[in-house]
């Protein structure tokens, strides 16, 4: 956010800023943003992103964030602060692959075209002169698109390791250095066009693994809200100014106006509201909080406008300290090395020590450090983990794809491997495997100017309650009632007067639920049941998972009476009362004992949770930290991707595995034949590319799997 | 091998061309919002009043 990008006069700088807006659906919704907000003063320009959902607005330094948020949302579209990314960070990795890889496909295509010429029996000058076309384009071709390579093999040297791309760079360089031997020497043979290759395929498998990344971030990054960028400071003389979060400072004093989050822990000094603490405890019922009380960050105010003095900001606040719990859970799972590097790790040396026997061999066998030097470059190539280096993200980038299409983001590959051998599934109950919007049960029980009513009140508050009212009868077509003078009372309800009546929206007298709002019209009174509804096929989900091998149990930090509701309507095992720390350790036994866990939550009280199991899920309606702690995120209102996932997860391990015995296969036929000098380098290159697209064809088999 | 002398720099210029297209495109931000221009095609222009 605000990249600063100066305009031609110079005197005035434009800002840019982003916003995610959800709601952008159609080409309408792009002309009636952009057209709207060039209207605006102080807006230089916008454009909508359509694909990532996402507006970007260039104007004056004098517009503030919130205030462009109010612009777009008077368009009528929510819309978000969208911060700096912090998934974004290394975008433009991809960018330089596939700009090598294009390079490479260029240079490819032209040395084989020279190539061909030379195989079908060019000879003498015009020979000479194609080797050196060749080098003319592979050598530059090879310093830009091999850097990713050596630079990752410089870099695994420099720490006396070895992984991968040691052979490539190896085979890739001497393959080089050979050919130009060759040319120079009027050769019959130079080895460009296998080396080229080599390049090409092995750039095409990491830009699939890159672009998988991406795209997973993108759509992440899309949902992230920001919980509170910042807060209206109440300065000495009285006057307002906003204030981003991270530049709150102690002794503060926020205005925290109804239905907005804190951006820092504070001491609320003036006025009193319920606050939703859901975020922090897991609990969903609104907590009233008075003058003196601590109100926290990450939570929202629900019902009134109260003055909150800034106690701790930033690293200090209780927010961040469950991020840290949550960092410290999820290092122990940096340690999981993925397969294909695994592989590597003994793969490489061997590959080596192969090359290295078969050129001491010939050359102890007489054959000349030339012809010896060929076969072991040979050696090198036909052994290049090409195959095995796609095995892995080709099969990796068609299953996330066919995931997204089913509303399911996977954040990583390492994921789908780790989702693939889970036994065991914890969830979280609000807003898991409930919906975590209660919904009026007996709506029935009104008559229709009572729903009128109702509707007009709850429409002014921001409370759950009420807004779970408010969409269940505007999904009945009830047209709000003309109220005068309405009121929120902290910790209440809402009231107001119709026709001169008093009309009261809230707490129940006799409260034997907090899931429930009393209407009163007069004298008369009508309770109103609601229900934070389970997902509509969480009991198909759970026993399909069932079916999978995992046993589900849930961990909620609710009440006991809302988690039993739940665990019997389930029939599943269920502990209430669980504090984030309680979570972890209850993931912790599990593992100490065999099992590996799939946590699936949404809360930021889940966060450690999230990072602590084996691997983990969010939905889409998760709170920030939720996503960005869980592993993968699904977006549908039913449970089912749950199990989806894990099935498709377990496809792709098949298919990997599948491509690994392919790739292991090719060598095992390959490398012997290379040994005894019976391949020349072209050759070994043409093999190794047949078994590259060999691997990608078996991978595009899981284009169905999610089906 | 006349023939050569001419074809061999025209193919080579083709495809470099190709490349550096590719490569102002995305230079350009061609390719990031590729559903958006689909869209785009779709917003009927106001007519400007004549």
């Amino acid at each position: 956010m605000n990249a600063i990008a100066p305009i031609g006069d110079g005197q005035s700088q434009l800002i840019v800023s982003r916003f995610a807006v959800p709601a952008i659906r159609c080409a309408g919704c792009i002309s009636k943003i952009e057209n709207g907000l060039i209207d605006v003063p102080g807006i230089a320009s916008s454009r909508v992103n359509f694909s990532t959902k996402q507006v970007a607005i260039s104007h004056l330094p004098e517009l503030a964030d919130d205030q462009l948020r109010r612009e777009i949302e008077a368009l009528g579209f929510e819309a978000q602060i969208l911060g700096e990314n912090p998934l974004s960070e290394d975008k433009g990795s991809t960018d330089k692959l596939i700009r090598a890889l294009a390079v490479a496909g260029f240079g490819m295509m032209n040395i084989m075209l020279l190539s061909v010429s030379v195989w079908s029996g060019a000879a003498g000058v015009t020979r000479d002169l194609f080797h050196w076309l060749s080098a003319l384009i592979a050598v530059p071709v090879i310093a830009y698109s091999g850097r990713p390579f050596f630079a990752s093999a410089a870099m695994a040297l420099r720490y006396g390791r070895t992984n991968m791309d040691v052979p490539i760079s190896i085979g890739i360089l001497l393959a080089t250095g050979l050919s130009l031997y060759e040319t120079a020497t009027g050769g019959a043979h130079a080895y460009f066009d296998g080396a080229v290759m080599l390049l090409f395929f092995l750039l095409a498998g990491r830009v699939l693994d890159g672009m998988m990344r991406d795209r997973a971030r993108e759509g992440i990054g899309a949902l992230l809200k920001q919980t509170a960028p910042g807060a209206m400071v109440l300065d000495d003389d009285d006057k307002t100014r906003w204030v981003a979060a991270k530049d709150l400072l102690p002794e503060m004093r926020m205005m925290v106006a109804a239905g907005e989050s804190l951006a820092a822990d504070g001491v609320i000094i003036s006025g009193s509201s319920s606050f939703d603490c859901s975020l922090m405890t897991g609990e969903s019922e609104p907590q009233p909080r008075g003058k003196g009380d601590i109100a926290l960050a990450g939570t929202l105010n629900l019902s009134s406008p109260v003055i909150v003095q800034v106690t701790a900001t930033g690293e200090d606040t209780s927010v961040s300290d469950i991020a840290r719990l949550m960092d410290e859970a999820g290092q122990h799972r940096s340690f999981y090395v993925r397969v294909a590097d695994r592989a590597a790790r003994y793969y490489a040396p061997a590959v080596h020590s192969l090359a290295l026997l078969a050129f001491a061999y010939w050359m102890f066998a007489g054959a000349g450090w030339h012809q010896s030097l060929l076969i072991a470059v040979a050696v090198l190539i036909i052994t290049c983990p090409c195959a095995l280096g796609l095995a892995v993200p080709a099969a990796q980038v068609v299953a996330s794809g066919a995931l997204l299409r089913k509303g399911v983001m996977v954040k990583d590959g390492s994921a789908l491997e780790r989702l693939a051998d889970v036994d065991y599934a914890l969830f979280d109950k609000t807003g898991t495997l409930t919906l975590g919007r209660p919904t009026p049960v007996n709506l029935d029980d009104l008559s229709l100017i009572q729903k009128q009513i109702t509707l007009a009140l709850a429409q002014a508050s921001r409370h759950p309650i009420s807004k779970g009212i408010r969409s269940g009868l505007l999904a009945l077509d009830i047209e709000p009632a003309v109220l005068d003078g309405i009121q929120e009372l902290p910790g209440e309800g809402m009231t107001a007067n119709w026709d001169g009546v008093k009309v009261m929206l809230g707490k129940p007298e006799k409260s034997e639920d907090h899931l429930s709002s009393q209407l009163t019209v007069g004298s008369e009174s009508v309770v109103l049941q609601l229900q934070d509804e389970i997902r509509p096929d969480a009991s198909e989900a759970i026993a399909k998972l069932q079916a999978l091998g995992l046993p589900a149990s849930i961990i909620s930090g609710d009440n006991i009476r809302s988690v039993s509701l739940v665990s019997r309507a389930l029939d599943i095992p269920a502990q209430a009362g669980a504090s984030p720390q309680d979570k972890v350790e209850a993931i912790t036994r599990l593992t100490t004992s065999g099992h590996k866990v799939l946590m699936v939550g949404d809360g930021l009280n889940d966060g450690p949770a999230l990072a602590a199991a084996h691997v983990s899920i969010a939905p889409g309606s998760a709170s920030d930290v939720g996503q960005q702690a869980a592993d993968a995120v699904f977006t549908s209102e039913s449970l089912m991707p749950v199990a989806l996932s894990i099935k498709v997860a377990r496809r792709t391990m098949q298919i990997v595995h599948q491509n690994f015995a392919l790739a292991i296969g090719y060598n095992v036929i390959a490398v012997p034949l290379a040994l005894t000098g019976m391949v020349t380098p072209l050759i070994a290159a043409i093999a190794m590319s047949l078994s590259s697209l060999i691997v990608v064809g078996n991978a595009l088999r899981l284009n169905g799997a999610a089906s | 091998m006349s023939g050569l002398a001419i074809l061999i720099p025209v193919a080579l210029l083709m495809g470099l061309s190709g490349l550096v297209f590719f490569f102002w495109a995305i230079r350009n931000n061609q390719f990031d919002d590729l559903d958006g221009a689909a869209q785009r095609v779709l917003i009927d222009e106001e007519d400007e009043p004549s």
